[in-house]
């Protein structure tokens, strides 16, 4: 099976460096295809991984396949931990990697850098998977930061536009701030156990269980606390979690294509999967726990409300994977780590379903994006509206589609839970649930439906996009629709994670949750009588009279009567203001202050020059005393004599 | 009989009315180099005296070092001095302030 | 007081006056003069403490040779003493007292408390044959021959680095060069000058030949 694995990760890398190095020599067409059927390599062989584990019965595979730097006191190996929850990630990888790399066909077609962009999004499948199949936190760390570059990459695709490039910075910087918490809880972790490798940092848990570490005098922290928040902190970085989601609105900067994939289904989602990857360190930790469920609350109804005042149609589904985001990782900090896989998996489908589907409009109006220059579209883009509408649905959770069967475990599983801050994530949850099915259907409506508000010109040429555009957007809607059915009961209740995933008997949602559970299809009923539906489908309903209803009267009243709040909303509660006049202003300030402060002051005036000018002043003074009379010297000898003998005659004798 | 002390206080008279003779003729050179050999001298009576109350020769040979040094230090002193003169046409220690910082 | 001891007051008296006279006299012939007196007088009390062969060499060496150098150099230079007298009178407080301040704290050490003859006995007078001379050579040449080598390659250094000082070469006057004589080449001396023979006196050539002619005659 190793040949297997080594398939999976070497596929897309030897087809990235082709297309990359051998760009011109392969020409456009060679590019996608050299890549394509690398990914498509990696999918079939992820596939024969799936099978053979899942059904198989091919237990996990923990092996070692290079030796890096052996020493004494540790060992970095690359190494590949294929399990039940890997061989998911590996399929749910490769799967949207091969659509988005079909459908870039279409979205890239005139674009001069189709070569690099099939390289790129190669490497970052690559990538991808180092970070999945990784069995240590080197290799983890290897695959976090490879994403990230491919992403800065990708968001700054365009490179010649100011803006791509603001956004490509931003995000890199956003993110580096996530990864020295990772790094430091990485280092922790090597600092105590001696060891990056998973399984051994697992055994050794217990002892550490009770070790608290003083950084402050006086104030103690349980080390697997700060272990636990540190490597949250990286997945809030990566994940996009507040206060460190700012980079990922601007990311869509780059082409949708990439939305889809890297800030939508995959990359995004590497912290959530990081977590349950680390769930038996977090168990151990409530207080981390805690801190991951109020910050997914948070991330979600707040991200999900800012969604609602946008303007741009990536940009909405953009906050709407926040918000999807803040949903996992709520999950995650009630101990429900399979629903938030789970979550995780659907979301990949309809959010890349729904990206793509937005990426297909926008093909169609010529890379117009704003929703104000839409509608109507419902009829000239069948195919995309009928997808879109799948998405749609799957991301409020409408009963039956995937979004509904994860979505509605994620709150059932964080009402069940009795952590600290569980309530408040619940009410948070449930007014999340509103908020996004009224901005999911607010962009449907604007899109598809009502007057077309396009110029002459660009509704005369908008018709259906291509098949390698159309066929990705099927091919999605698929799982959109029925994976949630289909794997709702092993997944989260059967033994599907029952390897990777480790949950205290004293986290008790998950229990909770399957005492209820009867199955998916008696979910699927039971499902119209819950009230989170029932907001879903009030956010529907009232999506639907403000801009089908009234198009022309409620908006611009809602807009007046809710001047400050729908202002607040447009700012992205001032977390960018902030960002750029303390946190970057502030750094800035001590750059400032260090430069003219430090550097110039201090070290060139006083510690360089000034030693020079303290040497000059010193020896413009002394120098008076070098008369150049020879009888001066002499008798300043003398005077040394004469003290030398008196010292001799009076104290020395 | 006279005792070392008075040798000794001999030398000491010569070192110091050469010290004052330093202070006196501050500006000739001539006589500065005088004063040295003088100063010198005092060296080598002390050097003399104790030699010979102490029943070793040592302190003579040292002497004769001294003596040695001495004489070459006047040839060059008197070389220097000489060149110098050439030079300048003074010997007048005011006037030579090369040195000065 | 034994005949010793009036030779040494008065030796030191003669010495110790000199030396005031040195510093104090404005010719400075007049005080190289002095000079003289006082290592004459220091000589002989060094006769007195038995250091013969010093006392000589002090005669010969510094008499006979530095002095004399000094007399020479005063009298070669034209020196102009009067500015060199300025501050004199001014300075003559401060010089006494110097001197002052260190006779007494001299003497306070010297004295005979610490080197009083009931510290350091007078020595027994050598016998008349005891050769002084010879006991320096005995460590002069085993003990300090090291020193003695050094002593004799700093004369030599004294003897170069005074002529390289005082040496000069005059302008527009002839010296012998050894170097250029010895370095000279025959190339340098003779040029052989290639002279093409004049066409235009052709004739000549019977005239040559009669002159041979001549020559083979004659």
């Amino acid at each position: 099976m190793e040949k297997v694995y080594l398939a999976v990760v070497l596929a897309p890398l030897i087809a990235s460096i082709i297309a990359g190095l051998f760009g011109r020599q392969i020409g456009r067409s060679g590019a996608h295809w050299v890549t394509i059927i690398g990914v498509a390599i990696a999918l079939a062989a992820s596939l024969y991984a799936f099978y053979m584990h899942v059904f198989g019965g091919l237990s996990t595979f923990d092996g070692t396949v290079y030796t890096w730097i052996a020493s004494d006191l540790f060992e970095f190996n690359i190494g590949f931990l294929v399990d039940n929850l890997t061989v998911m990630m590996m399929v749910v990888v490769t799967a949207v990697s091969l659509m988005v790399h079909i459908y870039t066909i279409g979205y890239m077609h005139d674009d001069p850098g189709y070569q690099r962009f099939f390289s790129y999004i190669s490497l970052f499948t690559f990538s991808m998977l180092m970070l999945v199949m990784s069995n240590n936190l080197l290799q983890l760390f290897f695959g976090w930061e490879a994403v990230g570059l491919v992403s800065y990459l990708l968001i700054g695709f365009w490179y010649k536009r100011e803006s791509a490039i603001f956004a490509n910075l931003k995000a890199f910087l956003v993110n580096r701030v996530g990864d020295f918490g990772f790094l430091l809880g990485i280092a922790a972790i090597l600092a105590y156990t001696d060891s990056l490798h998973y399984a051994t940092v697992f055994e050794r848990l217990p002892e550490l269980a009770d070790i608290t570490v003083e950084y402050w005098p006086g104030v103690e922290w349980s080390l697997i606390s700060v272990i636990a928040i540190l490597l949250f902190i990286g997945a809030m970085g990566k994940s996009a979690q507040v206060p460190l989601h700012v980079w990922l609105p601007d990311s869509m900067e780059g082409p949708t294509p990439i939305s889809a994939l890297i800030h939508a289904a995959t990359m995004v989602t590497a912290g959530i999967f990081m977590v349950a990857r680390f769930s038996p360190l977090f168990e151990l930790s409530d207080a981390a726990l805690s801190f991951i469920l109020v910050i997914g609350a948070v991330t979600a109804i707040f991200m999900g409300l800012l969604g609602i005042v946008q303007h741009d149609i990536k940009r909405v589904i953009a906050y709407s994977t926040l918000s999807q985001l803040g949903f996992m990782t709520a999950a995650l900090g009630v101990s429900a780590y399979s629903p938030a896989l789970f979550h995780l998996m659907t979301h990949a489908f309809f959010k890349a379903l729904l990206f793509l589907a937005a990426g297909s409009v926008i093909i169609a109006l010529h890379h117009e994006q704003d929703m104000r220059k839409m509608g109507g579209l419902a009829k000239k883009l069948p195919i995309t509206f009928a997808t879109f509408f799948i998405g749609a649905l799957a991301l409020i959770g409408f009963p039956g589609t995937s979004g509904f069967y994860s979505k509605e475990s994620v709150i059932y599983a964080v009402a069940a839970s009795e952590l600290p801050g569980a309530e408040f994530a619940y009410w948070a949850l449930f007014i999340g649930v509103f908020v996004t099915a009224f901005y999911t259907f607010r962009m449907l409506f604007l899109v598809f439906f009502g007057e077309s508000r396009m110029d002459a010109h660009t509704a005369s040429h908008a018709k259906e996009s291509p098949k390698v555009v159309t066929v990705p957007l099927v091919l999605l809607a698929v799982p959109s629709l029925i994976i949630g059915f289909l794997v709702v009961e092993p997944m989260l209740f059967g033994a599907y994670f029952d390897d990777s995933i480790r949950v205290l008997a004293t986290h008790g949602a998950m229990a909770t949750l399957e005492d209820q559970f009867k199955g998916a299809w008696g979910m699927f009923l039971y499902g119209w009588t819950t009230p989170v539906v029932w907001m879903a489908l009030a956010g529907v309903a009232g999506a639907a009279i403000m801009y089908l209803g009234m198009p022309n009267v409620l908006p611009p009243l809602f807009a007046r009567v809710f001047a400050w709040p729908k202002r607040i909303l447009e700012e992205g509660y001032g977390f960018d203001s902030f960002n750029n006049t303390v946190i970057a202003g502030g750094s800035r300030l001590l750059g400032r202050g260090l430069w003219q402060g430090a550097d110039l002051r201090a070290i060139d005036g006083w510690l360089v020059n000034g030693t020079a000018a303290f040497v000059g002043y010193m020896a413009r003074t002394w120098r008076l005393i070098q008369t150049g009379y020879l009888y001066h010297y002499a008798f300043v000898m003398i005077l040394g004599l004469i003290g030398l003998m008196t010292w001799i005659v009076f104290i020395g004798a | 009989m006279i005792s070392l002390s008075e040798f000794l206080i001999f030398g000491g008279l010569l070192f110091s009315i050469s010290v004052a003779g330093i202070f006196l003729n501050r500006k000739n050179v001539l006589v500065l180099l005088m004063a040295i050999e003088l100063m010198l001298l005092a060296v080598n009576v002390n050097f003399v005296a104790f030699s010979h109350f102490s029943g070793d020769i040592d302190g003579q040979a040292f002497v004769f070092f001294v003596l040695t040094v001495a004489a070459a230090e006047a040839a060059i002193g008197l070389a220097i001095l000489v060149t110098l003169f050439r030079n300048r046409r003074t010997i007048n220690v005011e006037d030579l302030t090369e040195m000065k910082g | 007081m034994s005949l010793y001891q009036i030779l040494f007051y008065v030796f030191a008296s003669v010495a110790v006056l000199a030396a005031i006279r040195v510093v104090t006299v404005k010719n400075p012939v007049h005080a190289a003069l002095y000079l003289v007196l006082t290592f004459f007088s220091t000589a002989l009390i060094w006769i007195l403490m038995e250091a013969e062969f010093l006392g000589i060499v002090l005669l010969l060496v510094y008499v006979g040779a530095v002095m004399v150098l000094f007399l020479f150099v005063v009298m070669m230079l034209d020196v102009n003493i009067a500015p060199l007298r300025e501050g004199f009178i001014r300075n003559l407080p401060v010089g006494v007292f110097v001197a002052l301040v260190m006779i007494i704290e001299l003497a306070l050490i010297l004295g005979p408390a610490s080197f009083g003859l009931d510290i350091y006995p007078s020595p027994e007078p050598a016998p008349a044959d005891a050769g002084n001379t010879l006991a320096i050579g005995q460590v002069l040449y085993t003990k300090f021959v090291y020193p003695f080598e050094i002593a004799a390659f700093i004369l030599l250094v004294a003897i170069v680095a005074a002529i390289a000082l005082a040496h000069r070469r005059r302008p527009g006057v002839h010296y012998q060069d050894i170097d250029a004589q010895v370095r000279v080449r025959a190339e340098d001396r003779v040029r052989i000058a290639e002279l093409d023979a004049d066409k235009t006196r052709r004739g000549d050539v019977a005239g040559d030949s009669k002159a041979n002619q001549d020559k083979e005659t004659s």
